[in-house]
């Protein structure tokens, strides 16, 4: 591992940012939105005072932590594809960077992203909904750990699957989240879950990050079970990820895909 | 001399279909060798198999004394890739650009390279300008001042001059050659531009199919296919198969 080869990279998607008004807006255009509506649903719903106390943390709570994962997975697979689309690639594997060092500036860039989105959602979700999320205090950094190790996870076996398949597979970079969102029981605890969904929610870390959560809203006790399942299926899931890269990594070099990557 | 680039038994098969066939040859410290035939001949993939971009099937790379799987960072970190297929971000002014790959390149005192470079391929005017605003020669010319960050020992240029003009084509083509005599710096080259090769190449390698038909300086590979000049050459090598296909046809 060689810093300054990463931080060389990590520039370059920097210095992207720091022009385009379209990127920058992607940063916080859709969070903001997302706050913005479920904020007010979730505002006019606790106005039917039901059995659910504190309405609003849960989903506010809920979604702020759902764009954690979210962010994290998109920084990593949307920075690659910058490099696909402007057909970089080939120059950045002929420097010395290696493969590995080149994932962990992906890493780097996603949690810059994550950093400046997740601000200005937490200060919007403060003065609009009252809602602080630092209430959660020290807790937090497991939760938000394992929403991050998670992203990252599926975030680079995103990219290595685009890597390989190439254009058609893009829409993956946007879409692939979601295909984890029923199953992670962001806005809903697991037990609403059918019982083979509930199953398959059991192997999914952010299932356990967020019952986690609903337990501190609820009982403000430390989630030690779930959060003990979170870290260990994150370690299986950020090493399955690294492996995964690694040989389709190795399998595109065999295949001499790397010059044909975004063709 | 110091033999920089040492290939044997080089192939390269996709799915079946061999694009480099069992090809050995060596490039010497402070040597041009061009790599010429036609399209599709294997020469890309060549030089891809040589900067660790492609895995050969078969077949051992040694350049500059290393082997390419062990010490694939240490070669890499000296030596240097352009192409005239491959673009730079166009989002990034191409001072951002060059300044991200000597960073890559662990080149020190970096201002200073840049601003030399810069006014080597005369694109001081438009060093702030974002890439997407150039022309395919300006890029061109930015790509090759990147190939030349590191100070490289061996240069790896797929028809690097392609989209120049000729009197840039022509300069840059004297700037090499003068790296070349100072510092020793050896290249392997691909071109379709047959009198660049003539011009350039200490050496010729003719690939056709994956194979070597040819090698040797120009002039010999002239006076054993009995043309007057390396075009002339390329068209009979290329064309001979053909004629036999046409006469068997007709
Ligand atoms: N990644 C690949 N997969 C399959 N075939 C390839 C691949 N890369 C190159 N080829 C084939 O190998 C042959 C040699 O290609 P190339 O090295 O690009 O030729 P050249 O650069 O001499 O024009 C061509 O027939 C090409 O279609
Ligand atoms: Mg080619």
């Amino acid at each position: 591992m060689n810093l300054p080869r990463i931080i060389a990279c990590t520039t370059r998607y920097l210095y992207l940012y720091k022009r385009s008004l379209p990127r920058l807006m992607e940063v916080f255009y859709w969070p903001l939105l997302d706050l913005l509506v479920w904020g007010f649903v979730s505002t006019y719903l606790s106005g039917y005072k039901g059995t659910l106390p504190d309405f609003v943390s849960f989903f506010v709570g809920a979604l702020i932590l759902w764009d954690i994962l979210f962010r994290c997975q998109q920084g990593i697979s949307v920075s690659f594809l910058e490099d696909m689309w402007s057909r970089n690639l080939l120059n950045i594997f002929v420097s010395p960077l290696s493969p590995l060092e080149y994932v962990v500036s992906l890493l780097v860039i996603s949690l810059v992203k994550l950093v400046l989105a997740s601000s200005v959602m937490v200060a919007v979700a403060w003065l609009l909904y009252s809602f602080n999320i630092f209430t959660f205090g020290v807790l937090l950094v497991p939760l938000v750990a394992n929403l991050i190790i998670m992203g990252w996870s599926v975030g680079i076996i995103t990219t290595a699957i685009i890597l390989r398949y190439g254009q058609e597979t893009e829409v993956l970079a946007w879409g692939i989240a979601f295909l984890f969102q029923p199953v992670s029981a962001v806005f809903y605890p697991v037990s609403v879950l059918p019982p083979a969904i509930r199953a398959v929610a059991r192997f999914v870390p952010s299932s356990h990050v967020f019952e986690g959560m609903r337990r501190i809203i609820r009982d403000g006790t430390l989630p030690v079970e779930e959060l003990a399942w979170a870290f260990a299926l994150n370690a299986a899931y950020i090493c399955f990820a690294i492996i995964f890269f690694s040989w389709n990594f190795r399998e595109v070099k065999k295949k001499g895909l790397l010059s044909k990557v975004g063709e | 001399m110091e033999t920089v680039v040492e290939a044997r038994g080089l192939t390269k098969e996709f799915n079946g279909f061999r694009a480099v066939d069992n090809i050995s040859f060596d490039i010497l410290r402070g040597e041009i060798v061009g790599l010429l035939g036609p399209n599709g001949a294997g020469k890309t993939t060549t030089l891809h198999m040589l900067l660790g971009l492609t895995t050969p099937t078969a077949g051992d790379i040694r350049i500059l004394g290393r082997n390419l799987e062990k010490d694939r960072e240490e070669i890499l970190s000296r030596v240097n890739f352009s192409s005239s297929y491959v673009s730079l971000p166009y989002s990034l002014t191409v001072w951002e650009n060059l300044s991200v790959f000597a960073g890559l390149y662990g080149v020190k005192r970096p201002g200073e390279k840049l601003k030399g470079l810069i006014k080597t391929f005369e694109i001081e005017d438009i060093k702030d300008s974002a890439t997407r605003k150039l022309s395919s020669g300006q890029i061109t010319r930015v790509s090759l001042a990147k190939s030349l960050l590191n100070d490289p020992e061996v240069l790896f240029l797929d028809e690097p001059t392609s989209s120049l003009d000729p009197d840039m084509a022509d300069r840059t083509r004297k700037l090499l050659k003068d790296i070349k005599e100072k510092k020793g710096l050896s290249i392997l080259y691909t071109s379709h531009n047959m009198k660049e090769m003539e011009e350039m190449c200490d050496r010729i390698i003719f690939l056709d199919r994956g194979k070597i038909l040819a090698e040797g300086r120009p002039s010999e590979v002239m006076r054993e296919f009995k043309g007057a000049s390396l075009e002339e050459v390329f068209l009979k090598i290329a064309r001979k198969e053909k004629t036999c296909f046409d006469g068997a046809d007709g």
